[in-house]
């Protein structure tokens, strides 16, 4: 499988990251070039294997429900770029 | 006095009880050696006040016979470890001015024993690398020299471009050369595909990749969650096992983490390997594997069955496919993880008009381009339609490579023996540039111990051709760490003696 251009713009978007236009056709040649890479993958014979979920057998621990953290507003905050009152600023999303 | 940074972990240990040296004239020691090591570019922040106050806390404790198991040992920490108020980037550009409010759980039990930290080691961007050379901070060199240079010519090539000198490897490719070039006495480092062996591998250090679960991920900048893991790089494998001991252990803040008494990692170097049965998997021997690797592993072989072991030849058959099923289940976990850098709650933030705008463009600007490839690649594999074709297909596939390891532990075989990687330490700015795959391939003989989640020590078992050092790698079956440590310390012995690289930077 190999991805097109078009294809290469709306995997931009998905993961969030602003691409030039003139960087379309190098992120196009790599990307192919790792699908190409992992493309004899589809020749494993995979029938009734399970896929790997946890690859050491452990129980989930479970622990007391109770509050163990909070009231940390201050350090939080302390590594957002911008802040205001005690938030998190944004640009303006709802009208 | 001796050269107090040529000194092992182990014996800089006893010397302190001993009072014949002081934690303070240690971690003096490993301060000047880093301000005169600036050109290898190995730490990206170096917290020389903070250290010296933990040294002589360590002093007084040593004094009042209060000591740690690591007390006032100088380390050098890997910048994905969340160390509280001090730079912790994972060098990338979009954790910029990044301090975090809360401390690792790995580097917490360090400072619990009473280590001393010396600063940030740099490393691959989110420790996507084999190389060092993605890192925001710039490429780190080898304090291993390329073959045929003067250190002259050497030196001057560490003020420019670095280009012909040596990679330490990669992702911790700043663990390995700080340890390699006596910066500090060893270094914490992490392991996704290989970024703890190949650089041990490629600078004559000692590296384990411990089983999954057994060290806590909590504070690690996570890169792919199901397949890191913290582990040490020192300069001998007695010196790993003190390491591992105080990093591993429970972690209630880690649900991954592995709930069963930490053992005395120490006490296996020495013990005989008599009786023992170490397989040999045919599949490693690659199409066109270098003569001096193949030789390097047959060599190997001999010494552990001289020492009372028995070789065995044994398969995994899926061995060739766990490289390409790596470069899907690890960019889809690291687009996962990576969400998170938005541009809102801590580091880099570029304004973009509206709030995608502003994500995108931070993103833009804050990630390096081998991410960016990555976490294109992951959120390609894990979007509508090919989600089932590439991620479900490939996390199979990991089941059949763990399956293969079972059948050969079952078998009574105690642990694998393959080379580390298939070449000596390349030159900065020689692979990759013009095709991504040709950097996947130095995880070759190490991504399988990540997708099976078993644990993997590489120590220095010879030179190449050229001069320099080349590793062997021991898997073993979970948890079993301990006879890694006893089979790498006959490797160790074995081998003969590596020179330290003599202080050209300097």
């Amino acid at each position: 499988m190999s991805v097109d251009q078009a294809t290469v713009r709306r995997i931009a978007r998905l993961a969030r990251i602003a691409v030039e236009e003139h960087e379309i056709p190098h992120l196009q040649g790599e990307i192919n070039a790792i699908l190409s890479f992992v493309e004899e993958l589809a020749s494993v014979d995979v029938e009734g294997v399970e896929p790997m979920t946890s690859v050491i057998p452990m129980k989930l621990p479970l622990r007391e429900d109770v509050v163990t953290d909070g009231e940390i507003a201050a350090k939080v905050l302390a590594n957002a770029p911008l802040t205001e009152n005690g938030f998190f600023l944004v640009p303006k999303v709802v009208e | 006095m001796t050269n107090l940074t040529a000194l092992t972990l182990a014996d800089a240990r006893k010397a302190l009880r001993d009072k014949s040296i002081t934690s303070v004239e240690l971690t003096r020691a490993h301060l000047d050696a880093i301000e005169k090591a600036k050109g290898l570019n190995a730490f990206v922040a170096v917290t020389a006040e903070r250290a010296l106050r933990s040294a002589q806390a360590s002093d007084a404790r040593l004094a009042a016979g209060e000591a740690g198991p690591l007390e006032g040992l100088p380390l050098g920490i890997k910048d994905l470890y969340a160390t509280q108020g001090v730079h912790t980037q994972a060098c990338s550009h979009i954790l910029d001015k990044f301090k975090p409010a809360y401390e690792s759980t790995v580097t917490s039990h360090l400072w619990r024993d009473g280590a001393v930290m010396l600063g940030k080691l740099n490393m691959d961007e989110f420790a996507m690398g084999s190389s060092n050379e993605t890192s925001y901070y710039g490429p780190v060199a080898s304090p291993w020299l390329p073959p045929n240079w003067t250190p002259e010519h050497a030196k001057a090539a560490l003020t420019g471009d670095k280009k012909g000198l040596l990679t330490p490897g990669g992702s911790s490719g700043g663990s390995a050369c700080a340890v390699a070039a006596r910066l500090c006495l060893a270094a914490t480092a992490s392991d996704t595909g290989g970024s703890i062996r190949q650089p041990a591998a490629f600078t004559g250090t000692v590296g384990i990749k411990p089983t999954y679960g057994r060290c806590s991920r909590y504070g690690m900048v996570a890169f792919a969650s199901s397949l890191d893991q913290a582990g040490p790089i020192a300069r001998t494998t007695r010196d790993c096992a003190i390491m591992l001991r105080s990093m591993a252990g429970r972690d209630p803040k880690d649900s991954t983490c592995y709930d069963a008494p930490v053992p005395d990692y120490e006490a296996a170097i020495g013990r005989s390997v008599k009786g023992m049965t170490i397989g040999i998997p045919r599949e490693y021997r690659l199409d066109g594997m270098a003569g001096e690797i193949e030789a390097l592993w047959s060599e190997g072989a001999q010494w552990l069955k001289a020492a009372g072991a028995k070789i065995v030849d044994v398969s995994l058959p899926h061995t060739r496919h766990a490289l390409p099923a790596y470069y899907i289940v690890a960019p889809a976990e690291a687009s996962s993880n990576l969400a998170r850098y938005d541009g809102v709650r801590y580091g880099l933030r570029e304004d973009g008009g509206d709030i995608v705008g502003l994500y995108e463009q931070t993103r833009a600007k804050g990630f390096g381009a081998e991410v960016r490839r990555r976490l294109m690649i992951g959120t390609y594999v894990l979007s509508a339609g090919y989600y089932d074709a590439y991620y479900v297909r490939a996390q199979k596939i990991r089941t059949l490579i763990k399956r293969d390891f079972e059948t050969v532990f079952a078998a009574g075989v105690d642990a694998i023996l393959t080379p580390a990687t298939p070449s000596a330490a390349f030159g900065i700015g020689e692979k990759g540039s013009a095709d991504p795959v040709e950097m996947y391939l130095n995880d070759v003989f190490t991504v399988t111990v990540n997708m099976a989640g078993l644990p993997g020590l590489v120590a220095p078992a010879g030179l190449s051709a050229t001069g320099l050092p080349l590793g062997l790698q021991l898997i073993g079956r979970p948890f079993d760490e301990e006879t890694l440590f006893t089979l790498g310390a006959v490797i160790e012995q074995s081998a003969p003696k590596l020179k330290a690289p003599a202080p050209w930077w300097a």
